[in-house]
């Protein structure tokens, strides 16, 4: 393709940026009395920003880090857009509040009740979530690597471990609440349960990871279990180590929460869910909501950058 | 293969067996020991044993109590009697069957568009991604009134909840097991001058089968899940679900065990089911044993 065609192309799809967002702004300044022109307007701007979108995941980029931050735009594009079609349905169709508040009441909700949120956020997450996830991580961490020493104790916990991990562990919940109290202890302790047995399940998996022939070397230095453990079998089991915290972190989000439904104290997460919506307040709902699906990606996220810099050596990684 | 498991096996769960015994003695100790002073009860060891084997409301119900709580529920009352757990296991297993059906029709119809529209993978993909980031189980609630208060009651709200849950597996999984087939069989497909169908049945699907088995392996227990919390909200109307929420308000923990482990024979039993269907489908396919 010439130069001059290429930079023809750019202006149009500039030109057609700037129009979508002019009819996005007009379509929000008419949302007060929306007449029978906004709902058009909104989905023609809607269609220009995914033309937008077309064109801009077909352009070929070089550089890595200026792909990465177009694929982050597209995707920006593209929920900033279903942001602004809830908004723009909820106001024209007037969708009873009660079904889908729409985004700037949540929003607005969000700002409005940041005392409460952080003290939910701080039962929830940074007691219950938080203390379950590492001990539940660590402990199956530590009996894997305890069951891999004697083979016995893995062939046996491996087959048992894999049907745990089939079962609606959350049940415990009711339990746990008779054991330890309301208060975080026992939503710790379903996250503890629902955390371990995936951990010993991936960690049994990446012991075994590792190849023969690398074995073969290790013993070839005379190294004994521990050495070869450390040197080897343990930075090869990493991708699925890590691979067990990423399912953890979401596993323990959502069984703190539901465990707060069987009882707990009157802050948390789960419970200002529960009772909010039984008083029909479905904006402070989303707002939860919101603040839950944001600590969960902050939690997967750091994960993952923790991931990358420690198996920086791992094949999916390399370019 | 599965013989040198069988003792291991056997001996773990023995182990957990004695675990558990011993966990019920000295759970329920502290409060059958209150109970004997203040009834001033003068017992022997081997008697107190046997009390705090019998509590009606134990701290940790002992296996055999649970055992008995579950052979009378099970096959001690009609099926269709609101006291039997068959008769609950069945409701809840309906609505997750439903759940898994839709999400795994929704999972495969995500996956082959992402695969045959580019852009799709750029902008849908990361939203289906964060779309996980939402706790749909700590939603289940007020799914559940909301679709209540415009006259959705009944199978599917829970179902619902269930496909939510059960789509991303059986969407990243398509992807990429849609995606397997290497450049070379792609190539060799493009010289017998296949066309797009032609590739997309003779060789991404086939191609997508263990992946597509993994995936709703996961699918299935999660579905089993959502259908579970699902009933939390509905009163305590039907389901395994409502039995755990009906025990944790009268403190019937024989009934919560009992409900708890009919919950995990549900989901024994579908994933076996699934499992069952792969090799079917692999000796179909032409797989060596």
């Amino acid at each position: 393709m010439s130069a001059t065609s290429n930079q023809s192309g750019f202006v149009t799809t500039a030109l057609i940026a700037l129009a979508s967002l002019v009819a996005m702004t007009w379509v929000i300044f008419q949302l007060g009395a929306p007449g029978s022109g906004v709902m058009p307007v909104a989905l023609l701007s809607w269609l220009a920003a995914c033309w937008l979108n077309i064109r801009l995941s077909a352009v070929t980029i070089v550089d890595p880090r200026l792909s990465r931050l177009r694929d982050l735009l597209v995707a920006a594009i593209f929920g900033i857009f279903i942001l602004f079609l809830w908004e723009v349905v909820v106001a024209v169709y007037k969708i009873p509040f009660i079904l889908l508040p729409p985004p700037s009441a949540i929003g607005a909700r969000i700002m409005a009740s940041l005392p409460i949120l952080a003290a939910d956020f701080n039962q929830t997450v940074l007691k219950a979530v938080l203390f379950g996830f590492c001990v539940g991580s660590f402990a199956g961490f530590t009996v894997a690597v305890l069951a891999d020493r004697y083979g016995f104790l893995a062939r046996g916990l491996l087959p048992i471990g894999n049907m745990v991990s089939a079962l609606p562990i959350i049940g415990i919940a009711p339990i746990m609440v008779i054991w330890f109290g309301f208060d975080w202890h026992s939503k710790a302790a379903v996250v503890i349960v629902m955390t371990f047995f995936p951990m010993l399940v991936n960690t049994l998996a990446g012991l075994g990871a590792s190849s023969q022939m690398e074995r073969d070397l290790m013993r070839t230095y005379a190294s004994n279990h521990w050495q070869t453990l450390f040197r080897l079998r343990l930075p090869a089991a990493m991708p699925f180590v890590f691979n067990a915290l990423k399912i953890n972190s979401t596993l323990a989000l959502i069984g703190a929460i539901v465990a707060e439904f069987f009882g707990t104290p009157i802050v948390g997460m789960g419970f200002r869910i529960s009772t909010e919506v039984g008083r029909m307040n479905l904006d402070m709902v989303w707002a939860e909501i919101a603040v839950a699906a944001l600590a969960g990606s902050l939690f997967y996220g750091l994960l993952a950058l923790l991931e990358r810099t420690t198996t920086f050596w791992h094949p999916s990684y390399r370019k | 293969m599965s013989g040198s498991r069988f003792l291991p096996v056997v001996t773990i769960v023995a182990l957990i067996m004695i675990a558990w015994y011993v966990a019920a003695y000295f759970m329920n100790a502290p409060f059958q020991r209150d109970l004997n002073t203040r009834g001033k009860v003068e017992v022997t060891q081997s008697q107190f044993i046997a009390q705090t084997m019998a509590q009606p409301k134990p701290t940790m119900p002992a296996p055999h109590q649970v055992a008995q709580t579950l052979w009378k529920s099970v096959f001690g009352v009609k099926p269709t009697s609101k006291r039997s757990l068959v008769y609950h296991s069945a409701v809840t297993l309906s609505s997750t069957l439903l759940g898994f059906a839709m999400g795994t029709l929704l999972g495969v119809v995500i996956a082959i568009s992402i695969v045959y529209v580019p852009v799709l993978e750029k902008s849908f993909l990361p939203w289906i991604i964060a779309s996980q980031m939402i706790p749909m189980l700590a939603v289940a609630p007020m799914i559940i009134v909301i679709l209540a208060s415009i006259n959705v009651t009944g199978l599917l709200p829970k179902a619902l909840i269930s496909t939510y849950l059960s789509f991303f597996p059986v969407a990243v999984g398509m992807v990429k097991g849609l995606r397997s087939p290497d450049a070379m069989h792609l190539d060799l497909m493009h010289t017998y001058n296949s066309s797009k169908a032609q590739t997309f049945w003779k060789l991404r699907v086939p191609a997508s089968v263990p992946f597509f088995f993994t995936s709703i392996k996961v699918a299935v227990a999660a579905s089993l899940v959502g259908a579970i919390v699902g009933e939390l909200p509905t009163g305590a109307v039907a389901g395994i679900g409502s039995r755990l929420l009906a025990g944790s308000y009268y403190s019937q923990t024989i009934d919560i065990w009992a409900a708890l482990i009919a919950g995990s024979v549900i989901a024994v039993m579908l994933v076996s089911a699934v499992g069952l269907l792969q090799s079917a489908t692999a000796r179909l396919m032409g797989a060596r044993p």
